[in-house]
């Protein structure tokens, strides 16, 4: 049986990418940020997941506004890098798992939750800079990724607690997958940040702390932030913490908080990352 | 047509990019995103206005491109990653593209930045923001 084993937040921004990519993560200003994620890559290692389901949002990048998915599921071979206005990201190509996109989709849509299903896409920042984060500088990934990508860029995004559901309905596809397989489940974007207009560079440590706890100890009262209030007190871009909730519901109701890291800033973004173990003998 | 009020629009120095943002910024958007391509980037850099001319959006979007002015292509309906787009097309960065947004040079940004970033306090609604200028001396 496959089981999704762990659980992983992440920030993403296009800064981090450039700087694993022109070899400065060793600056002054880099550096401090990069040390955090050290001991998440040795984790990652000795961890070695098979599968990496990659919830995350796609920056206009693979979806233009003729269309706009709600959740978007990638069930394709491999997913080229996007070219998002700068050429495209000097990693390796992204291979995905048909099969087994395949399977969660039908799982997922009879569990009433009506996901896009995607067979090209490319994919941007928002997935690769949490894959360099936790993989480092491979010629080709570890791992095969099935990408979730979520609309966070017009509002309204899903609400928290669709988000929780969706990590719910995601665990029960994987865990009824005949193949023995080790999953872990990323949850990206976030922490607090706003990126736009005069109020742009908001950041509320406090906020982010609060909610790093109550991922680990309760979850149920983060799945009911309002998009408005997340905007309010953490920027207008903090409302990907949304994803974040998809990970979480999909480790079940408890988990060992294996990791966390904090650091502002990355560009105008507050980095927020955590590892959380999956109880899975509850 | 009368267009409904929402919560979201006393969030200060932003624009929500909501549906009937989204509407109006449709061809602003399509133009942005066609800086996707290393052609187009060059082609728009070669002659703006020219380039310009295959979207249909209105001339004070048009003016707003041309100029840079940030905030009113946001107002206007862009998204701020497609903005991304032509900072990066302009060899900018994000960080100076949102340094802009702020009035603040690009250093001023990242000094706030390093030190912590911009603190809730006075930015949770407009009327809190117009309370903390009225006390800052200008």
């Amino acid at each position: 049986m496959a089981k999704i084993t762990a659980g992983i937040g992440c920030s993403h921004t296009p800064a981090i990418g450039a700087a694993v990519d022109l070899g400065k993560t060793d600056t002054d200003y880099w550096r401090p940020m990069f040390e955090g994620f050290e001991a998440s890559k040795k984790w990652m290692q000795e961890t070695a997941p098979d599968v990496v389901i990659m919830v995350y949002n796609d920056h206009n990048n693979a979806f233009d506004f003729k269309m706009i998915p709600t959740f978007a599921v990638g069930c394709a071979d491999e997913f080229p890098i996007a070219d998002e206005g700068w050429g495209a990201r000097p990693v390796p190509i992204v291979k995905g798992y048909p099969e087994l996109a395949a399977h969660i989709v039908q799982s997922v849509i009879l569990d009433e939750f009506d996901l896009t299903i995607v067979n090209e896409m490319e994919v941007d920042h928002g997935l690769t800079t949490p894959m360099s984060l936790m993989f480092g500088q491979p010629d080709a990934w570890p791992v095969r990724v099935i990408p979730i990508a979520v609309n966070v860029v017009q509002y309204p995004p899903p609400t928290g607690n669709r988000c929780y559901n969706l990590g719910k309905a995601l665990k029960k596809a994987v865990e009824s997958w005949d193949e023995d397989l080790n999953v872990a489940i990323f949850g990206t974007g976030g922490m607090s940040h706003q990126i736009q207009g005069p109020r742009a560079g908001l950041i509320n440590k406090e906020f982010d702390k609060n909610f790093l706890d109550d991922l680990s100890r309760d979850p149920e009262r983060l799945k009911d932030i309002a998009h408005l209030e997340y905007m309010r007190e953490a920027g207008a871009e903090a409302v990907e913490l949304v994803m974040w909730l998809v990970m979480r519901a999909a480790l079940g109701e408890k988990v060992d908080e294996v990791y966390r890291f904090y650091h502002v800033p990355a560009s105008s973004t507050g980095v927020g990352h955590i590892i959380l173990k999956a109880d899975n003998d509850e | 047509m009368k267009e409904q009020h929402h919560e979201y629009e006393d969030l200060p120095g932003t624009w929500v990019f909501d549906a009937q943002r989204a509407r109006k910024g449709y061809p602003l958007n399509n133009f942005f995103m066609s800086l996707m391509k290393e052609d187009n980037r060059k082609a728009f850099l070669a002659d703006e206005s020219n380039y310009l001319s295959q979207f249909k959006m209105s001339d004070a979007q048009r003016d707003a491109v041309l100029n840079r002015q940030w905030n009113t292509m946001l107002e206007l309906g862009g998204v701020v990653y497609c903005l991304a787009k032509l900072a990066f097309t302009d060899q900018h960065s994000y960080q100076y593209m949102a340094a802009e947004m702020t009035g603040m040079s690009e250093q001023e940004y990242v000094d706030m930045m390093l030190a912590g970033g911009r603190s809730v306090d006075g930015w949770r609604s407009k009327s809190e923001t117009k309370e903390n200028a009225q006390g800052d001396e200008v």
